[in-house]
Protein backbone atom coordinates (compact mmCIF):
# COMPACT_ATOMS: atom_id res chain seq x y z
CA UNK A 1 0.00 0.00 0.00
CA UNK A 2 2.75 2.38 0.93
CA UNK A 3 4.54 1.52 -2.33
CA UNK A 4 1.60 2.45 -4.55
CA UNK A 5 1.16 5.74 -2.68
CA UNK A 6 4.71 6.75 -3.39
CA UNK A 7 4.47 5.82 -7.09
CA UNK A 8 1.27 7.86 -7.42
CA UNK A 9 2.93 10.90 -5.91
CA UNK A 10 5.74 10.88 -8.47
CA UNK A 11 4.88 12.84 -11.60
CA UNK A 12 6.95 14.04 -14.47
CA UNK A 13 7.13 17.85 -14.40
CA UNK A 14 3.96 19.41 -15.81
CA UNK A 15 2.07 16.09 -16.01
CA UNK A 16 -1.53 16.18 -14.80
CA UNK A 17 -2.51 13.10 -12.86
CA UNK A 18 -5.38 12.06 -15.19
CA UNK A 19 -2.95 11.34 -18.04
CA UNK A 20 -0.88 8.17 -18.32
CA UNK A 21 2.28 10.01 -19.31
CA UNK A 22 3.55 13.27 -20.84
CA UNK A 23 3.33 11.91 -24.37
CA UNK A 24 -0.38 11.15 -23.99
CA UNK A 25 -0.96 14.56 -22.42
CA UNK A 26 0.79 16.31 -25.31
CA UNK A 27 -1.17 14.24 -27.89
CA UNK A 28 -4.44 15.22 -26.17
CA UNK A 29 -3.49 18.90 -26.21
CA UNK A 30 -2.50 18.66 -29.87
CA UNK A 31 -5.82 17.06 -30.80
CA UNK A 32 -7.75 19.72 -28.86
CA UNK A 33 -5.79 22.51 -30.56
CA UNK A 34 -6.50 21.02 -33.97
CA UNK A 35 -10.23 20.87 -33.20
CA UNK A 36 -10.06 24.59 -32.48
CA UNK A 37 -8.04 25.24 -35.64
CA UNK A 38 -10.61 23.32 -37.73
CA UNK A 39 -13.32 25.70 -36.44
CA UNK A 40 -11.03 28.55 -37.52
CA UNK A 41 -10.63 26.97 -40.97
CA UNK A 42 -14.44 26.86 -41.30
CA UNK A 43 -14.67 30.48 -40.12
CA UNK A 44 -12.22 31.73 -42.75
CA UNK A 45 -13.63 29.20 -45.27
CA UNK A 46 -16.97 31.06 -45.23
CA UNK A 47 -15.23 34.30 -46.14
CA UNK A 48 -13.18 32.61 -48.87
CA UNK A 49 -16.47 31.19 -50.22
CA UNK A 50 -18.05 34.66 -50.27
CA UNK A 51 -14.97 36.01 -52.06
CA UNK A 52 -15.15 33.28 -54.73
CA UNK A 53 -18.87 33.83 -55.34
CA UNK A 54 -18.49 37.60 -55.83
CA UNK A 55 -15.35 37.17 -57.90
CA UNK A 56 -17.22 34.82 -60.25
CA UNK A 57 -20.06 37.38 -60.50
CA UNK A 58 -17.85 40.42 -61.21
CA UNK A 59 -14.54 39.13 -62.63
CA UNK A 60 -13.63 42.36 -64.51
CA UNK A 61 -14.32 44.60 -61.52
CA UNK A 62 -12.31 42.35 -59.20
CA UNK A 63 -9.41 42.16 -61.65
CA UNK A 64 -9.39 45.98 -61.97
CA UNK A 65 -8.81 46.38 -58.20
CA UNK A 66 -5.49 44.55 -58.36
CA UNK A 67 -3.92 47.76 -59.75
CA UNK A 68 -4.56 49.38 -56.37
CA UNK A 69 -3.10 46.56 -54.30
CA UNK A 70 0.46 47.02 -53.09
CA UNK A 71 2.01 43.78 -54.35
CA UNK A 72 5.46 44.73 -53.03
CA UNK A 73 4.24 45.11 -49.44
CA UNK A 74 2.05 42.01 -49.83
CA UNK A 75 4.99 39.92 -51.02
CA UNK A 76 7.33 41.26 -48.32
CA UNK A 77 4.67 40.52 -45.70
CA UNK A 78 4.35 36.96 -47.05
CA UNK A 79 8.10 36.53 -46.60
CA UNK A 80 7.95 38.07 -43.11
CA UNK A 81 5.20 35.67 -42.03
CA UNK A 82 6.99 32.64 -43.47
CA UNK A 83 10.16 33.72 -41.65
CA UNK A 84 8.15 34.10 -38.42
CA UNK A 85 6.79 30.56 -38.88
CA UNK A 86 10.38 29.35 -39.21
CA UNK A 87 11.45 31.14 -36.01
CA UNK A 88 8.35 29.68 -34.30
CA UNK A 89 9.33 26.07 -35.14
CA UNK A 90 12.85 26.89 -33.97
CA UNK A 91 11.37 28.09 -30.64
CA UNK A 92 9.47 24.79 -30.31
CA UNK A 93 12.64 22.87 -31.19
CA UNK A 94 14.62 24.84 -28.57
CA UNK A 95 11.92 23.93 -26.03
CA UNK A 96 12.21 20.24 -26.94
CA UNK A 97 15.95 20.48 -26.33
CA UNK A 98 15.44 22.47 -23.11
CA UNK A 99 17.46 25.47 -24.34
CA UNK A 100 15.80 28.21 -22.34
CA UNK A 101 17.69 31.22 -23.72
CA UNK A 102 17.10 30.04 -27.29
CA UNK A 103 13.33 29.68 -26.63
CA UNK A 104 13.14 33.32 -25.52
CA UNK A 105 15.33 34.52 -28.39
CA UNK A 106 13.24 32.76 -31.06
CA UNK A 107 9.93 33.80 -29.47
CA UNK A 108 11.06 37.45 -29.35
CA UNK A 109 12.14 37.21 -33.00
CA UNK A 110 8.73 35.74 -33.92
CA UNK A 111 6.97 38.54 -32.03
CA UNK A 112 9.10 41.22 -33.74
CA UNK A 113 8.32 39.73 -37.18
CA UNK A 114 4.61 39.68 -36.30
CA UNK A 115 4.84 43.37 -35.40
CA UNK A 116 6.68 44.10 -38.69
CA UNK A 117 3.79 42.42 -40.54
CA UNK A 118 1.19 44.49 -38.68
CA UNK A 119 3.16 47.72 -39.27
CA UNK A 120 3.30 47.07 -43.02
CA UNK A 121 -0.42 46.25 -42.91
CA UNK A 122 -0.97 49.64 -41.29
CA UNK A 123 0.94 51.33 -44.16
CA UNK A 124 -1.31 49.52 -46.65
CA UNK A 125 -4.53 50.44 -44.82
CA UNK A 126 -3.34 54.04 -44.72
CA UNK A 127 -2.84 53.97 -48.52
CA UNK A 128 -6.40 52.70 -48.92
CA UNK A 129 -7.65 55.48 -46.66
CA UNK A 130 -5.82 58.17 -48.67
CA UNK A 131 -7.13 56.69 -51.95
CA UNK A 132 -10.76 56.66 -50.64
CA UNK A 133 -10.88 52.87 -51.04
CA UNK A 134 -12.58 52.31 -47.68
CA UNK A 135 -16.12 50.98 -48.40
CA UNK A 136 -18.82 53.41 -47.32
CA UNK A 137 -20.16 56.87 -48.22
CA UNK A 138 -16.65 58.22 -48.93
CA UNK A 139 -15.76 55.44 -51.37
CA UNK A 140 -14.33 56.59 -54.70
CA UNK A 141 -13.17 54.48 -57.61
CA UNK A 142 -11.18 55.50 -60.65
CA UNK A 143 -13.19 53.34 -63.08
CA UNK A 144 -16.81 54.59 -62.99
CA UNK A 145 -18.14 51.27 -64.40
CA UNK A 146 -17.04 49.37 -61.30
CA UNK A 147 -17.77 51.76 -58.39
CA UNK A 148 -20.26 49.43 -56.71
CA UNK A 149 -18.66 46.13 -57.61
CA UNK A 150 -15.15 47.22 -56.62
CA UNK A 151 -16.59 48.31 -53.29
CA UNK A 152 -17.62 44.69 -52.66
CA UNK A 153 -14.02 43.59 -53.25
CA UNK A 154 -12.65 46.23 -50.89
CA UNK A 155 -15.23 45.22 -48.28
CA UNK A 156 -14.03 41.60 -48.58
CA UNK A 157 -10.42 42.82 -48.54
CA UNK A 158 -10.90 44.64 -45.24
CA UNK A 159 -13.03 41.86 -43.72
CA UNK A 160 -10.53 39.13 -44.58
CA UNK A 161 -7.23 40.95 -43.96
CA UNK A 162 -8.83 42.60 -40.91
CA UNK A 163 -9.84 39.26 -39.38
CA UNK A 164 -6.38 37.98 -40.22
CA UNK A 165 -4.77 41.01 -38.55
CA UNK A 166 -6.93 40.50 -35.44
CA UNK A 167 -5.63 36.92 -35.31
CA UNK A 168 -2.08 38.29 -35.59
CA UNK A 169 -2.71 40.70 -32.68
CA UNK A 170 -4.08 37.81 -30.58
CA UNK A 171 -1.02 35.78 -31.59
CA UNK A 172 1.28 38.63 -30.52
CA UNK A 173 -0.44 38.64 -27.11
CA UNK A 174 -0.01 34.86 -26.83
CA UNK A 175 3.68 35.15 -27.77
CA UNK A 176 4.18 37.82 -25.10
CA UNK A 177 2.65 35.43 -22.55
CA UNK A 178 4.96 32.64 -23.74
CA UNK A 179 8.02 34.90 -23.43
CA UNK A 180 6.99 35.80 -19.87
CA UNK A 181 6.50 32.10 -19.02
CA UNK A 182 9.84 31.17 -20.60
CA UNK A 183 11.57 33.96 -18.66
CA UNK A 184 10.17 32.42 -15.44
CA UNK A 185 11.63 29.04 -16.42
CA UNK A 186 8.22 27.43 -16.76
CA UNK A 187 9.25 25.26 -19.71
CA UNK A 188 11.51 22.24 -19.82
CA UNK A 189 12.19 19.49 -22.33
CA UNK A 190 9.59 17.45 -20.38
CA UNK A 191 6.85 20.09 -20.58
CA UNK A 192 6.56 22.81 -23.24
CA UNK A 193 2.95 22.25 -24.39
CA UNK A 194 1.97 25.97 -24.60
CA UNK A 195 4.93 26.71 -26.92
CA UNK A 196 3.85 23.92 -29.26
CA UNK A 197 0.11 24.82 -29.17
CA UNK A 198 0.65 28.53 -29.81
CA UNK A 199 3.09 27.48 -32.52
CA UNK A 200 0.23 25.59 -34.23
CA UNK A 201 -1.97 28.69 -33.99
CA UNK A 202 0.78 30.89 -35.42
CA UNK A 203 1.30 28.56 -38.40
CA UNK A 204 -2.46 28.48 -39.03
CA UNK A 205 -2.52 32.29 -39.25
CA UNK A 206 0.41 32.03 -41.69
CA UNK A 207 -1.59 29.59 -43.86
CA UNK A 208 -4.56 31.98 -44.02
CA UNK A 209 -2.20 34.65 -45.37
CA UNK A 210 -0.71 32.17 -47.88
CA UNK A 211 -4.20 32.01 -49.47
CA UNK A 212 -5.11 35.68 -48.98
CA UNK A 213 -1.99 36.98 -50.73
CA UNK A 214 -2.57 35.45 -54.22
CA UNK A 215 -6.37 35.91 -54.07
CA UNK A 216 -6.37 39.59 -53.09
CA UNK A 217 -3.10 40.86 -54.57
CA UNK A 218 -2.22 38.77 -57.60
CA UNK A 219 -5.50 37.86 -59.32
CA UNK A 220 -6.04 39.81 -62.51
CA UNK A 221 -2.57 41.28 -62.26
CA UNK A 222 -1.96 41.00 -66.00
CA UNK A 223 -5.16 42.79 -67.06
CA UNK B 1 8.19 12.32 -25.90
CA UNK B 2 6.14 11.31 -28.89
CA UNK B 3 7.52 14.14 -31.02
CA UNK B 4 10.98 13.45 -32.40
CA UNK B 5 13.34 16.41 -32.63
CA UNK B 6 13.55 17.50 -36.25
CA UNK B 7 16.89 18.80 -37.58
CA UNK B 8 17.33 22.50 -38.33
CA UNK B 9 18.23 21.50 -41.89
CA UNK B 10 14.68 20.21 -42.53
CA UNK B 11 13.08 23.38 -41.17
CA UNK B 12 15.51 25.59 -43.11
CA UNK B 13 14.80 23.66 -46.34
CA UNK B 14 11.03 24.08 -45.86
CA UNK B 15 11.57 27.79 -45.15
CA UNK B 16 13.64 28.10 -48.34
CA UNK B 17 11.03 26.23 -50.38
CA UNK B 18 8.25 28.50 -49.06
CA UNK B 19 10.22 31.64 -49.99
CA UNK B 20 10.98 30.23 -53.46
CA UNK B 21 7.29 29.42 -53.99
CA UNK B 22 6.32 32.96 -52.91
CA UNK B 23 8.67 34.41 -55.53
CA UNK B 24 7.31 31.92 -58.10
CA UNK B 25 3.69 32.88 -57.43
CA UNK B 26 4.47 36.60 -57.88
CA UNK B 27 6.43 35.86 -61.09
CA UNK B 28 3.68 33.63 -62.52
CA UNK B 29 1.04 36.29 -61.77
CA UNK B 30 2.87 38.65 -64.15
CA UNK B 31 2.54 36.24 -67.07
CA UNK B 32 -0.52 36.35 -69.30
CA UNK B 33 -2.02 32.89 -68.83
CA UNK B 34 -5.75 33.63 -68.77
CA UNK B 35 -7.71 31.34 -66.47
CA UNK B 36 -4.53 29.40 -65.75
CA UNK B 37 -3.26 32.34 -63.63
CA UNK B 38 -5.87 31.50 -61.02
CA UNK B 39 -5.15 27.77 -61.19
CA UNK B 40 -1.38 28.35 -60.87
CA UNK B 41 -1.79 30.76 -57.93
CA UNK B 42 -4.07 28.36 -56.05
CA UNK B 43 -1.87 25.33 -56.79
CA UNK B 44 1.18 27.11 -55.38
CA UNK B 45 -0.84 28.27 -52.34
CA UNK B 46 -2.01 24.69 -51.67
CA UNK B 47 1.58 23.38 -51.95
CA UNK B 48 2.79 26.08 -49.52
CA UNK B 49 -0.02 25.35 -47.06
CA UNK B 50 0.71 21.62 -47.25
CA UNK B 51 4.41 22.25 -46.49
CA UNK B 52 3.45 24.33 -43.43
CA UNK B 53 0.92 21.75 -42.18
CA UNK B 54 3.14 18.70 -42.73
CA UNK B 55 6.50 20.07 -41.56
CA UNK B 56 5.97 23.18 -39.41
CA UNK B 57 2.76 21.96 -37.74
CA UNK B 58 4.35 18.51 -37.66
CA UNK B 59 1.26 16.58 -38.72
CA UNK B 60 3.54 13.87 -40.11
CA UNK B 61 4.45 12.94 -36.52
CA UNK B 62 0.96 13.46 -35.12
CA UNK B 63 -1.29 10.65 -33.88
CA UNK B 64 -3.73 8.98 -36.28
CA UNK B 65 -6.57 10.64 -34.37
CA UNK B 66 -5.12 14.11 -35.01
CA UNK B 67 -4.57 13.27 -38.70
CA UNK B 68 -8.21 12.11 -38.91
CA UNK B 69 -9.40 15.42 -37.43
CA UNK B 70 -7.22 17.46 -39.82
CA UNK B 71 -8.55 15.44 -42.77
CA UNK B 72 -12.15 15.80 -41.55
CA UNK B 73 -11.65 19.57 -41.25
CA UNK B 74 -10.43 19.79 -44.84
CA UNK B 75 -13.25 17.54 -46.03
CA UNK B 76 -15.91 19.68 -44.37
CA UNK B 77 -14.33 22.86 -45.75
CA UNK B 78 -14.52 21.22 -49.19
CA UNK B 79 -18.24 20.50 -48.60
CA UNK B 80 -18.76 24.15 -47.63
CA UNK B 81 -17.03 25.50 -50.74
CA UNK B 82 -18.22 22.90 -53.27
CA UNK B 83 -21.89 23.16 -52.27
CA UNK B 84 -21.88 26.98 -52.18
CA UNK B 85 -20.08 27.24 -55.53
CA UNK B 86 -22.09 24.48 -57.25
CA UNK B 87 -25.12 26.67 -56.60
CA UNK B 88 -23.74 30.10 -57.56
CA UNK B 89 -21.50 29.04 -60.44
CA UNK B 90 -24.21 26.93 -62.11
CA UNK B 91 -26.89 29.63 -62.07
CA UNK B 92 -28.09 30.47 -65.55
CA UNK B 93 -26.43 27.43 -67.13
CA UNK B 94 -29.83 25.86 -67.85
CA UNK B 95 -32.91 27.72 -69.09
CA UNK B 96 -35.26 27.99 -66.15
CA UNK B 97 -38.89 28.98 -65.97
CA UNK B 98 -39.46 32.69 -66.35
CA UNK B 99 -40.68 33.24 -62.80
CA UNK B 100 -37.32 32.12 -61.31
Amino acid sequence: MADSDTTLAVHEPGLRHHFDDSAQQLDSSTLGMWVFLVTEVMFFGGMFGAYTVYRSMYPEAFASTSHFMNVTIGAINTGVLIFSSFTMVMAVRSAQLGRKKAIIAFLVLTLVLGCVFLSLKYVEYHEKWVDHHIPGPGFQYQDPRYVHQAQILFFLYFAMTGMHAIHMIVGAGLLTTLIAMAARNRFSSAWYTPVEMIGLYWHFVDIVWIFLFPLLYLIGHTQ
Amino acid sequence: MSHPIVSVKVYASVFGALLALTITTVAVSRLELGEFNFVAAMTIAVIKATLVVVFFMDVRHATSMTKLFVGAGLFWTAILLVFVLSDYLSRGLLPGPGWL
